[in-house]
């Protein structure tokens, strides 16, 4: 790498993701034998225990249980060695939005780590983090910036590209630690109900790597929010969703409201990150009409970005559930 | 005679504008944070932030605008500990308004909620508590829920209400 306009200009195009395909690339995100993005969604009723806490070993499991169906290898080890590349530093983008109450769970989080060091990654090439080390501290992570250990921290951190990148109808700083200190991503966002966007997961959880997000609230986050991910760096390394399902909130998200907690107990995973939205959305639907609210689109939070996500424009997955295969365990 | 008289104006006078100057100081400047176990068995154990209504997002990122468009000014948030174990977040947004309170507090409130006796007005929830009082708007929210919990928030929300 030349310069540092070259280093710009490579990361932009996603050219310094080339080098860290994993056996699951984007091209892959859609079945190619059956012509359908697969989906997983694994359940466990029993993964509160007494008080709500959540059972770490019980979360652990249902990771291992989703992982391998996914990649239909038999151990979880094997599946992750499937997914991702090896001696590359693989970043896992966590969602704190939602402080302790309704953020990405930290013990499905260790659970992860756990798994890709069996699978070969290094502690120090693990590399934990979301907009800022406050969003991370209140959600329960610690912050370690040692590379000896998994680290932990936020964009604040590392800083964001000074030159902004453009793509369609948005122009944004992004944090280095996507264009500079990853090379792929797991996306471990938790699923919510969103005042502007009627529900946030995987797509709308790349709004925590950029500088400024609230600049791209206008119109329910559309186009803006299909036009970031499409960012060829964003789209070339955020590889992976690991969904946490395992609390949310119906309404009034994405902070938290207690009074609208939720605990579906489960992980949505999937290579196709809008076929993973909509059985997120499709999740929350469920549950809202179950406790009498009116659907997200009829009180004027549509989540129109997936329809945009997914046209010829875009094409960073399918919506249609005809074009989904939907695996339940 | 007419000196003593006008002297004593003058200190009426100046009596009225240091009232009258220091009510609006107390309200500019106002901390309605209770100091650890100014409330029965609550402790403060964070810092004070403040945000301006133009940071608000990196606080609510999602959630700032309905703030916004009812006209906040700025918020404040800091955290709490019931009896060393039940946490919980201390939000108070000052509005431009009362009507401003009204309008978020009057919004998406769920069935159970239980109406109480805070500020100008109140609903608590098992694990939260909201009220307004003038232009402040008070949001209590525990992490977790407990038996004690929905008596300890309103404590904690009445050593809000009377530094309001």
């Amino acid at each position: 790498m030349g310069s540092r306009r070259d280093f710009l200009k490579a990361a932009a195009t996603g050219a310094l993701a080339l080098g860290a395909q994993s056996k699951l690339g984007f091209a892959a995100v859609v079945d190619q034998q059956a012509g359908k993005s697969k989906v997983v969604v694994a359940r466990d009723a029993a993964l509160h225990g007494p008080g709500a806490r959540l059972d770490a070993k019980r979360a652990a499991d249902l990771l291992d249980r989703a992982i391998t169906a996914y990649t239909g290898r038999n151990h979880p080890v094997e599946a992750w060695k499937q997914i991702v590349p090896k001696a590359k530093v693989i970043g896992l983008k966590v969602n704190g939005v939602g402080n302790r109450g309704v953020s990405t769970h930290l013990e499905l989080v260790l659970a992860l780590c756990e798994r890709l060091q069996q699978a070969g990654v290094r502690a120090g090439d693990i590399l934990v983090w979301d907009r800022s080390n406050e969003a991370l501290e209140s959600a329960g992570f610690t912050i370690n910036t040692d590379p000896s250990r998994i680290r932990c921290y936020g964009n604040d951190t590392a800083g964001y590209e000074q030159l902004p990148t453009i793509q369609g109808s948005v122009k944004v700083n992004l944090t280095r630690i996507l264009t500079r200190e990853c090379d792929m991503v797991i996306n471990m966002p938790i699923l919510k109900d969103h005042d502007l966007v009627g529900v946030t997961f995987s797509l709308k959880n790349m709004y925590g790597v950029i500088e400024r997000p609230a600049e791209l609230h206008a119109n329910n986050c559309d186009p803006a929010l299909a036009d970031l991910c499409s960012i060829p760096v964003v789209r070339q390394k955020v590889r992976f969703t690991v969904g946490d399902a395992i609390s949310s909130v119906y309404e009034k998200g994405p902070v938290f409201h207690p009074e609208y907690l939720w605990h579906p107990n489960a992980l949505i995973v999937g290579a196709d990150p809008v076929a993973v939205d909509h059985t997120a959305a499709q999740m929350l639907a469920r549950k809202r009409a179950e406790v009498g609210l009116p659907p997200v689109e009829a009180v004027g939070r549509p989540a129109r970005y997936l329809v945009t996500a997914a046209d010829q424009a875009h094409r960073l997955g399918v919506n249609d559930p005809r074009r989904i295969n939907l695996l339940e365990v | 005679m007419k000196y003593r008289s006008n002297w004593k104006w003058a200190v009426a006078a100046l009596v009225m504008v240091a009232a009258i100057a220091g009510t609006g100081c107390k309200k500019k400047g106002v901390d309605p944070f209770p100091a650890s176990n100014a409330v029965a068995d609550w402790q403060k154990t964070s810092e004070t932030r403040v945000f301006a209504a133009k940071d608000l997002w990196q606080y609510i990122d999602g959630d700032a605008e309905q703030y916004i468009s009812a006209g906040v000014v700025s918020t404040s948030t800091s955290d709490y500990k019931y009896k060393g174990e039940l946490e919980v977040t201390v939000d108070v947004y000052t509005m431009g308004n009362a009507a401003g309170a009204r309008k978020i507090l009057e919004t998406g409130q769920s069935t159970d909620a239980k109406v109480v006796q805070l500020g100008d007005a109140g609903i608590a929830y098992a694990q939260s508590v909201i009220f307004r009082k003038g232009s402040y708007l008070v949001r209590i929210v525990a992490y977790e829920s407990a038996p004690d919990a929905p008596q300890a928030l309103l404590a904690l929300a009445h050593g809000l209400e009377a530094k309001l």
